[in-house]
């Protein structure tokens, strides 16, 4: 006795991907299957040419034969050839996934890096994927099977003939932590967190707050030898509302006690990432003073902005840098920074002034003249600013690590924990 | 068969393959198997070269620039002999390089091909595990139909490897199988049966893809391997989890019943149809039948919830519409909150998961509301963000919020994104009909827009307020004056249409401009669009019928025009327009009727979502994003009548399962009997019968809440409670660490700034000489390191005082103080070297031996004994149920967690449900619940407090009390559920064993029939009986567990040392003599009965 779901589905998951670059050449394919040829790509084009903006393109597409499914990321696109039904976010993810292998081993992952290194690429991907299936995407694992490149290693390998391709399979591979590698050895060794967190912020004209929340990342960067236990635990947890882990983190650790408890992958990668709740004020750390007016028939408009400090919690606020999409009629701009440099970018209409830091004695501000296209109407918005900021040595939701701990290892770490604020999508209308 | 095979080949690699090879590279001849002998290449006479040189340097850099050939889609078809040569290559990465090379050109030559094959025959022998599976790989990979048998046999064998690797490679290989020859198909399923019998996480997510691929539909093969997916699924790694949670998202839909209440939906309805013609009795009986959730269902639940935490989108969203579709209605909310965190990746991944929210926000606003302002859009987001938001925020506008949206709207109009700007207008007319408080705001609103300076704006106000003014007619004479005006300046041919079609429409309320309107138009008829010609035709007719005295010689005019016009179908409905409303000889009597046909009421047009239709499709998958089946998609199938037998689950032989039989077989036998009770409608006799079926039905039901109920409580209580589950000791790997958390909980008890002095001081003084924590910002700026160590001086002897003045906490911290040392070099400590967690971890691929999960400090999972708080029939209809769910309690460390289901059995509602006086013996303490607004009819809530027993069995007494009535209950404790297990090394336990001697320890003679003195016997009557943590014994015959009281954390150890012949003595070591007394009283029995 058995229901029926219902019959037949033929092959699954990812056929072929296919990179290209801004000015629409494939540069790179590889098929899992059976060769899909790269004509599939001129419906990909197509819907490229519709969007106008690449961040516009949608991420999936129905052609008569397949589906494509594409990302955009570091100026490439990865378009990936679907057959069949399949979670398009296990795709997606993938491809991010991919994305992320590449500019781990490369250190980039724009097409002269990935096109220098077409064999590595090729090999990775061999191993990321199996028939369609991802396989190992760990990167522990995968530097285990394929070494990375570096200049000394190709020397040597070029003299001695041996090979970047590991013989073994990774421990990881077969243990329930596969995300570890064994074996590892380091002389110092030392274990970092950076707790980063961003402000996304809607903050409306008049400077009230429309919408604000943190965003928090944990990343670390983990160089201990054997098969370190560690638990790390904060004074407030409790101010962490929504978090995502790595798959190292033991989950019933942290739903009973608030503990992080892991034998963590080796070297750099994101612990966690967590939400604080919207519930909480958010304190927001600058303040824009700005006066953008048009004016009605007239070839000219004036632009005026001034930033301050603002709930800073006594540090400096660094790194400021004010980003304006001006509109579209706006010729030229001429303007005076009294701190930092601006540039206008007259094709895409982009105004960047790099402030830096903000001393409060003296706000920086930028004033001057905005040159319009004449006979054209007066843009009827201002444009919004985007700001980004950064502030050393403090989480602004006042998460605090408590302290770190090691089992399972008899030698001392060497730990360190460091706090940055930045701003995320920080967005004041104007 | 092969010959078969070979047609179907050729058509489809081949052909394909030529034809890359023609686009690809102008300059090789599309040769396919038969150019390969040409030497008119040079450039690719060297590569030849190399690979026969036999330096393998040489070798690896002609196979690296073919691999480059081919990833730029060169064609590199015939330097295949030269490659193949190389298949059996010393060298891996020429090796590797090979594979790559034959896995893309193997299937165009395939005759060349068969040379390689004897190489991987050879190397799936090897003993190396990754040479193994990857010539497996390779080996399934070469599509070459001839080599179909061995790659069967090759599969077949590797199903059986040691090496899970390996395994998991076998699985991959079946679906490549099954691709090139489906009549493999039975076979095939044969091992997708064992394979899935295999315990290894490894394997899990690869053969469930394999199944999903070649036999969805044989989910009988999953019934026996269900419950172990869904307890490995945490374990599983992410790519798997998304394969398994889809695989057992349907089969949930095919085995199970409906958790959803059935009064929203469409059977109750019909049910009442029918049973009208029937007896009333029966009626009431099934409205009385509640709903209980068969605990496989609720397994699966329970054990995806972890997995909202992964950070990866696709599980998120994998376990998102699991839950979506079929957890009960009242559960879904927990999703929310992750997908809303999703909206922080990029763009690719909102753009999906903002669609699936649309589609959820339709059908259930609340779930989304409280994350309103997450969808507020930024001018930044790409424009198909941008319409998704304001789809949300449109489906998610009630009375409540709608002026807030409005105001955020506002600032969308104005976007100089013109498409965004577009679509903003059409949603504030969607709000405007959907919520009538605000539709004349709205309609203001839009109207203020008509003077816009951008054309798009005003055309797509002119169509959103037509259909507005459309729903309700009346009264609106000026706007439609105003409207009258813009046709002089409005160029948008839609815009146009719909201020004619308004003005037409409306002529009689505005009988002095419409014909002006009309003159004007007749003017420039035949410069209009069409789409504006046919809206002229229309308002002509219609004033023709209404005002024929001021235009009939206009409409005349332009029905001249319409007749010579270029577009057939303007010509077309002049014809049919004269032939109806100029009267002549031939017109029939349709004309009579003209303005009844012209002037009719027209039904309003709908606003709707476009997102609307959309959840017919299972979320999250490809068919619902595109809002058409994708090839391959499987249906979600409808919630069974009646539940198949879920007997079928249950598995005899592994170990795991005896946990799980005794809930399995009641499980088992419920759905029957009351099927049957019900069905057989005697009355008095079956209400009796059925009245015990309930409480053990809930009871069943419940022992398997609790993971997901305790859950959510611990959640709820997050926000509200500072003094948390850290708080609440849960003992750690270590003693040290143990101690950690406990000092940590008391500060926690301590208001904020203590606490944050406090535990810093201990962290800085643990860090103390090594200074740990601090130096490392400290070399970043020296200033902060100095003040760093003076405040941690200054700390230091702020904790001594702070000690002298706690005399209560005194042992605690005494102890603390030894730990001072240690936990600055936690190695110093005498301690294994791997804590039990990590023991765990390695543990690894055999998850469901019992033994390993044990050995964490967690209880071990015993099922829950329920107990009656208070009877339905003495609480008029409120039942209430209690147990102990073995969790730390989340209001204080030293009390037990108590979990309170309470069900309505009436059928009014229940209201104000709370905890009344207490009666409680000295020092006893009780967190009460929050006060229950109402409980519905048949509703059932689980609530959960927290009593300090005060390490004693002492009756904690009280009264809960609704709306109307107080009834007096009593909780008391079974001395097993006061202690909380404590994980502890065999030496620490002899050690602490040995402090614990003299008065302190009881002891007693157990004699058993041999057979229940297993080990796993043992243990399982022992953890039922208290909540105690497993002791890893080096010896057979002693064993042991720890715990300790959870009033003053003194220890309780347990031992059961077996004797020869049937005899064995129990040992308990505590310093609470008197809990220790009725421990053993307790525990005597249990272990001796058979």
């Amino acid at each position: 006795m058995y229901t029926k779901f219902k019959l037949f589905s033929p092959q699954k998951m990812i056929h072929s991907l296919f990179l290209i670059n801004c000015s629409g050449d494939i540069f790179l394919e590889k098929h899992w299957k059976s060769v899909v040829s790269q004509s599939v790509c001129d419906y990909f084009f197509e819907a490229q040419e519709k969007a106008a903006d690449v961040e516009n393109v949608p991420p999936v597409i129905s052609t008569p034969h397949h589906y494509l499914i594409s990302i955009y990321r570091d100026k490439l696109f990865f378009v990936s050839v679907i057959q069949t039904e399949v979670p398009p976010l296990f795709v997606i993810e993938f491809l991010h996934r991919v994305a992320d292998t590449f500019q781990d081993y490369f250190g980039e992952c724009s097409e002269a890096a990935i096109k220098d290194n077409v064999v590595i690429v090729y090999e990775l991907l061999e191993e990321m994927l199996d028939n369609g299936f991802p396989l190992a995407t760990e990167s522990n694992i995968l530097k285990e099977l394929i070494k990375p490149p570096t200049i000394l290693r190709s020397v040597v390998n070029s003299i001695t003939g041996s090979s970047n391709v590991g013989d073994t399979l990774p421990t990881g591979q077969l243990s329930n932590i596969p995300w570890r590698r064994a074996g590892v050895k380091y002389t110092n060794n030392e274990a970092y967190f950076d707790v980063v967190e961003e402000i996304d912020a809607i903050i409306d004209k008049s400077g009230s707050t429309v919408f604000a929340e943190i965003q928090g990342v944990i990343d670390a960067c983990i160089k201990l030898s054997g098969m370190p236990d560690l638990s790390l635990s904060f004074m407030n947890p409790r101010l962490l509302d929504d978090v995502s882990f790595h798959p190292c983190i033991r989950f019933k650790r942290w739903e009973s006690e608030r503990v992080l408890s892991f034998i963590p992958p080796d070297g750099n990668f994101r612990l966690i990432s967590y939400r604080v709740s919207s519930q909480n004020l958010v304190a927001i750390p600058v303040y824009v003073k700005h006066s953008i007016s048009f004016k009605e028939n007239s070839s000219c408009g004036r632009f005026d902005i001034t930033i301050g400090p603002k709930q800073n919690m006594g540090k400096t606020i660094e790194g400021i840098t004010v980003t304006v999409h001006m509109p579209k009629v706006v010729l030229n701009m001429n303007l005076t920074p009294t701190q930092g440099s601006y540039t206008f970018d007259p094709v895409t209409k982009v105004l960047t002034w790099d402030v830096g830091k903000i001393t409060p004695q003296k706000l920086p501000s930028l004033k001057g003249l905005v040159n319009l296209q004449s006979g054209a109407p007066k843009p009827e918005e201002n444009p919004s600013l985007n700001i980004q900021f950064k502030i050393q040595q403090l989480a602004i939701s006042g998460l605090k690590v408590n302290r770190l701990d090691m089992y399972g290892e008899k030698y001392k770490p060497f730990k360190g924990v460091k706090y940055v604020t930045k701003a995320g999508k920080f967005q004041v209308r104007t | 068969m092969s010959s078969n095979s070979f047609a179907y080949n050729e058509q489809s690699g081949g052909g394909e393959a030529t034809e890359l090879g023609q686009e690809a590279t102008s300059t090789i001849s599309p040769s396919g198997a038969f150019g390969l002998f040409s030497s008119d290449l040079k450039k690719n006479e060297d590569l030849k070269q190399m690979l026969e040189s036999n330096k393998d340097s040489a070798k690896l850099d002609a196979m690296k620039r073919i691999v480059g050939m081919i990833a730029k889609g060169k064609n590199a078809s015939e330097l295949f002999p030269a490659v193949v040569k190389n298949v059996a290559s010393k060298n891996i990465e020429i090796k590797k390089l090979v594979y790559v090379y034959l896995v893309r050109y193997a299937e165009e030559q395939q005759d060349l091909a068969l040379l390689s094959i004897s190489t991987f025959q050879r190397a799936l022998k090897d003993p190396n595990q990754l040479i193994r599976a990857s010539a497996l790989r390779v080996l399934s990979s070469i599509r070459v139909p001839i080599i179909v048998p061995i790659m069967m046999l090759a599969i077949k064998e590797a199903s059986a490897d040691l090496s899970p690797y390996v395994r998991k490679n076998a699985a991959h290989a079946i679906q490549k199988l099954y691709s090139l020859d489906p009549e493999q198909k039975e076979m095939l399923i044969e091992v997708i049966e064992k394979l899935l019998k295999d315990k290894s996480t490894l394997v899990a997510g690869s053969v469930v893809m394999a199944f999903e691929e070649v036999c969805p539909d044989r989910i009988d093969l999953i019934h026996k391997n269900y419950r172990k997916l869904c307890n490995l699924l945490v374990d599983v790694e992410e790519w798997g989890q998304v394969v398994i949670i889809h695989m057992l998202t349907r089969y949930a839909r095919t085995q199970f019943v409906s958790p959803w209440k059935e009064d929203d939906g469409l059977e109750d309805n019909e049910k009442n149809f029918y049973e009208s013609d029937d007896e009333q009795k029966e009626k009431t009986d099934q409205r009385k039948k509640p709903y209980t959730m068969d605990p496989d269902h609720r397994l699966l639940i329970r054990n995806t919830k972890p997995l909202l935490q992964s950070r990866n989108a696709a599980v998120v969203m994998a376990v998102a519409q699991l839950y979506w579709h079929i957890s009960p209605k009242s559960e879904v909310g927990i999703i929310s909150k992750s997908l809303v965190r999703l909206l922080r990746s990029n763009r690719e991944v909102q753009y999906i998961v903002l669609q699936n929210i649309a589609t959820m926000s339709i059908q259930r606003k609340g779930m989304f509301e409280p994350y309103l302002k997450s969808f507020y859009v930024r001018s930044t987001d790409p424009t198909m963000i941008k319409t998704l938001k304001l789809e949300i925020l449109t489906n998610l506008a009630n009375e409540a919020n709608i002026s807030t949206l409005l105001r955020e709207f506002q600032t969308y109009v104005k976007s100089q994104d013109k498409q965004f700007a577009a679509a903003t207008i059409q949603t504030i007319g969607r709000c405007a009909t959907n919520i009538s408080e605000v539709t004349d705001t709205c309609l203001n609103g839009l109207v203020c827009l008509l003077s816009n300076r951008d054309e798009i704006v005003v055309a797509e106000s002119v169509v959103v307020i037509k259909k507005l003014l459309q729903m309700q007619p009346a009264q609106h004479g000026e706007i439609i004056k105003h409207m009258a005006k813009l046709l002089d300046s409005i160029t948008v041919p839609v815009a146009r249409a719909s201020i004619l079609w308004l003005i037409g429409e409306n002529c009689e309320r505005v009988p002095k401009i419409a014909p002006d309107v009309l003159r004007k138009m007749a003017k420039s008829f035949t410069s209009e669009d069409d789409l504006v010609k046919l809206q002229i035709l229309n308002l002509g007719t219609k004033l023709y019928l209404t005002n024929s005295r001021q235009t009939k010689l206009l409409t005349q005019y332009i029905l001249n025009l319409g007749k010579y016009d270029q577009n057939y179908d303007i010509r077309d409905r002049t014809r049919f327009i004269r032939q109806l409303i100029v009267p002549n000889e031939k017109s029939g009597a349709l004309s009579k009727y003209a303005k009844k046909i012209f002037l009719a009421q027209k039904p309003a047009p709908l606003l709707e979502s476009p997102f609307k239709d959309r959840d017919h499709f299972q979320l999250g998958t490809l068919s619902h994003t595109l809002n058409t089946k994708a090839k391959g998609y499987l249906e979600l199938s409808n919630w069974p009548e009646v539940a198949p037998d879920p007997s079928v689950r249950n598995v005899e032989v592994i170990e795991l399962a005896k946990e799980w039989t005794p809930a399995g077989k009641t499980k088992k036998e419920n759905p029957a009997k009351k099927f049957y009770s019900e069905s057989e409608e005697e009355d008095d006799s079956s209400d009796s019968s059925s009245d015990s079926e309930s409480e053990s039905e809930s009871a069943n039901g419940e022992q398997d809440e609790e993971g997901g109920s305790s859950d959510d409580s611990s959640e709820d209580s997050s926000s509200e409670h500072r003094s948390d589950s850290e708080s609440a000791s849960e003992v750690g790997d270590k003693r040290t660490a143990k101690r950690n958390s406990k000092s940590k909980g008391k500060s926690d008890s301590e208001d904020g700034e203590k606490e944050n002095e406090k535990s810093k001081t201990s962290d800085s003084s643990s860090a103390d000489s090594g200074s740990e924590e601090e130096s490392s910002p400290g070399s970043e700026s020296e200033s902060e390191s100095e003040s760093e160590s003076r405040k941690v001086a200054k700390e230091k002897e702020k904790k001594k005082t702070k000690q002298d003045r706690n005399p209560l906490t005194k042992d605690v911290s005494l102890l603390d103080l030894d730990d001072f040392n240690p936990v600055s070099t936690p190695v110093a400590f005498p301690t294994p070297a791997l804590s039990p967690s990590l023991i765990a971890d390695l543990e690894g691929l055999n998850l469901s031996t019992s033994s390993s999960v044990i050995s964490v400090n967690t209880p071990v999972f015993v099922p829950v004994k329920t107990h009656v708080l208070l009877h339905r029939m003495s609480g008029r209809g409120l039942a209430a149920h209690y147990f102990f769910p073995r969790q730390p309690c989340i209001f204080g460390d030293k009390m037990v967690s108590v979990q309170i289901t309470l069900n309505n059995t009436t059928d009014r509602k229940i209201e104000n449900i709370h905890i009344g006086g207490k009666k409680l013996p000295v020092g006893m303490q009780m967190h009460v619940f929050n006060p229950i607004e109402s409980l519905e009819p048949e509703g059932s809530i689980t609530v959960s407090m927290g009593i300090d027993f005060c390490d004693s069995t002492q009756t904690a007494s009280f009264q809960l009390c609704t709306k109307d009535d107080c009834f007096n209950v009593n909780i008391q404790p079974p001395v097993g559920e006061l202690l909380l297990p404590v994980a502890m090394s065999e030496k620490d336990f002899k050690k602490e064993q040995g402090m614990l001697t003299g008065m302190n320890e009881m002891s007693t003679v157990i004699i058993a029939a041999p057979q229940n003195f297993t080990p796993s016997v043992i243990l399982q009557k022992v953890v039922n009986v208290a909540n105690v943590g497993v002791v890893p014994s080096g010896q057979d015959n002693i064993h042991r567990f720890a715990a300790k009281t959870v009033h003053s954390g003194s220890l309780m150890l347990v031992t059961v040392e077996l004797k020869e012949g049937s005899t064995a003595q129990l040992i308990i070591n505590t310093e609470r003599t008197v809990i220790g007394s009725v421990l053993l009283r307790e525990l005597k029995p249990v272990l001796s009965q058979g």
